[in-house]
């Protein structure tokens, strides 16, 4: 990380792992439930959020010393919003059928508690620099565990991998289906995605003891 | 034999293994140490004492079953007998013959899967092995379809036994009843093979699609689909109908129950209630077919037609209410919280089984979803008490117990 000091380069690591926004700070989970089931769906979402969260913090730590801070609120909706929408009509423009798969949980990044987190407890008192920084390093956290939730789903689930027959055919019983192998149907219902972020949060706590809270 | 074993005990102390090796140790017999410190009980049930009671009381629905395993597979391909005889029919070496090699094979992974997970979560965690999965380790056989994969059994094991008890802290410390976090875990992933016409009798998944084809439909599941079913009321009562493994033998299961009601095991209280909830809700629907508020061609009205007592012989209501509701970890502890409990048992059970559109069943999800309330049940009997108990205090005039009392109080006072 020649190219950013150490505390910098801290903005964008620590939320990927020890101080990350789903597994440690628990937030943003209903999306990280609702759109899990395709690993395809969890990138397009991740990428969405970095593209909001970036964005929106830059905006908001542009604008941070001329917000009143009795409408503050307010106006971090509009500016989120106003990027919701940007996402959301370039997703129906190139990529139909994935914002048909996404449905409302695009619109409903508006309401993804990290990013107003985010401008509330970072961008609304640090220079716009380092809220990009911020920005992308917490939405790399929020959509790497996307991704793992997404793969495990998607591979045990369906038994595919971005779409592709990993496993082989289950109708023609290629691959594993052709020894009695059969899709897990529990991986693609949401309560599924509940008990694998579970799991991360049990394993990342077990490795780093540091992270327990205490009872 | 035991002298050998409380040396080795003593030799593998502090080892990493110990705990697997306790395990086995106390398993046979009684440990040769005794508490030294502290107020503590003697008693001749320990946990394991309890737990193989319940065992003990399984014993003959697992017989059962793997009889019914045999007679439902050769009843599907002769045809059932006309004039029924238990010992020319039902008691056969053949049916046996069939029954030991499908069943036991469910058996052996169950215990073999969880108690592996118990002993490694036991070793890695430095505690004691408990004991609870040994029934769980037996219920779990009892209450799938003959042929359930025994891979997807294996998967399911550890997954109920990980997710369902040692992330909570072991045996003890469960939310959930383990063996039907099992079997709803089974349920949901793998649907094809937990529910439908084929999965009941054995064999019968390999042969459909061919000449050979047979299936057997549950009581439950014709009645699903709007058809009167063609066995007697002595068939369900005695068993010999498809089903999940143990839990078609209403009068096996009735035995079980009394012999853990009389080894003051399973609280009858649980028992008792959730028959009267699902008698309840049983009543309620036959009253609302016979008002003729439900036009005959509604698609639950056949299920809801049926005679509300018979709700309790077919299916799993009378093996879960006996063996899964009863559960000392996850129910209610509350003497009125016992009742409360068992009865919504009961009533939700056959709520579920009859609305249901997918699966004629609902014993474990109305089962799982009473584990969940039992807690809050406790606390508000609890609650409930506390506020009675303190009324009395403030109305209660409180006097000395005897004259000498008295007595001495007033020459205190004096």
């Amino acid at each position: 990380m020649g190219l950013l000091s150490k505390k910098d380069a801290n903005l964008i690591l620590d939320p990927l792992a020890d101080n990350n926004p789903i597994t440690i700070q628990v937030l943003g989970i209903c999306s990280a439930l609702a759109i899990t089931a395709e690993l395809k769906a969890s990138v397009v979402m991740a990428l969405s959020v970095l593209f909001v969260l970036s964005m929106g913090n830059v905006v908001i730590s542009l604008l941070r010393n001329v917000i009143p801070s009795k409408i503050r609120i307010i106006v971090q909706l509009v500016v989120v919003a106003a990027l919701v929408i940007i996402v959301d009509q370039v997703l129906k423009a190139f990529a139909y059928e994935l914002s048909k798969t996404l449905s409302v949980f695009v619109g409903l990044i508006i309401t993804n508690c990290i990013i107003m987190g985010r401008f509330e407890a970072f961008a609304l008192g640090n220079t716009p620099g380092k809220a990009f920084l911020d920005g992308i390093g917490n939405a790399l956290g929020y959509g790497i565990i996307l991704v793992i939730v997404g793969f495990f789903r998607e591979l045990l689930g369906s038994g595919t991998l971005f779409g592709f027959k990993v496993l082989g055919d289950p109708v023609t019983k290629t691959g594993l289906y052709s020894i009695g192998y059969e899709n897990n149907g529990f991986m693609i219902i949401p309560p599924a995605a509940l008990i694998v972020v579970g799991i991360i949060i049990w394993v990342q706590r077990s490795r780093n003891r540091e992270l327990i809270e205490e009872a | 034999m035991k002298d050998k074993l409380h040396q080795l005990k003593l030799k593998y102390q502090g080892t990493k293994m110990a705990p697997a090796f306790n395990a086995l140790h106390t398993f046979l017999y009684t440990p040769n140490e005794t508490t030294h410190s502290g107020a503590h009980v003697r008693s001749a049930d320990d946990l394991k004492r309890t737990m193989n009671t319940v065992i003990m009381a399984l014993v003959p629905c697992l017989l059962f079953g793997m009889f019914n395993a045999g007679y439902q597979h050769y009843s599907a391909i002769n045809g059932f007998p006309e004039n029924f005889s238990l010992f020319e029919h039902f008691l056969t070496w053949e049916n046996f013959l069939v029954g030991i090699p499908t069943i036991l094979p469910l058996v052996i992974v169950s215990y073999g899967v969880g108690l592996a997970i118990e002993f490694l979560f036991a070793v890695i965690k430095g505690h004691e092995v408990e004991e609870g999965y040994l029934v769980t380790g037996m219920l779990v056989p009892l209450i799938i379809p003959v042929d359930t994969p025994l891979w997807m059994l294996a998967i399911a094991v550890a997954f109920g036994v990980v997710i369902g008890k040692e992330v909570f802290g072991g045996t003890g410390m469960n939310i959930l009843n383990p063996a039907l976090t099992i079997r709803a875990f089974l349920f949901f992933a793998y649907p094809t093979w937990m529910s439908g016409d084929k999965v009941w009798v054995h064999e019968a998944v390999e042969r459909a699609g061919t000449a050979d084809a047979i299936s057997g439909e549950t009581v439950l599941g014709s009645l699903a689909a709007g058809s009167e079913p063609t066995f007697s009321l002595a068939d369900m009562f005695y068993g010999f109908i498809p089903g999940s493994v143990g839990e078609t033998s209403t009068l096996l299961i009735l035995l079980g129950a009394l012999f853990l009601i009389f080894s003051k095991i399973a609280s009858w209280r649980i028992m008792v209630s959730a028959v009267l909830g699902s008698l309840a809700m049983g009543l309620i629907f036959n009253g609302v077919v016979d008002a003729g508020w439900l036009p005959t061609y509604s698609k639950f009205y056949t299920l809801m037609s049926f005679p509300y007592w018979q709700h309790l012989l077919v299916g799993g209501l009378a093996f879960g209410i006996v063996f899964m509701a009863t559960d000392p970890v996850t129910g209610s502890q509350t003497n009125k919280g016992k009742w409360i409990y068992g009865f919504l048992i009961g009533f939700l059970s056959v709520m579920i089984r009859v609305f249901n559109p997918g699966y004629p069943e609902g014993v474990f999800l109305a089962i799982l979803l009473m584990n969940v309330f039992a807690p809050t049940i406790d606390h508000y009997v609890v609650r409930g008490n506390i506020k009675k108990r303190l009324k009395r205090l403030k109305t209660a005039t409180i006097y000395p117990k005897s004259s000498d009392e008295v007595d001495s109080l007033k020459t205190e006072t004096a």
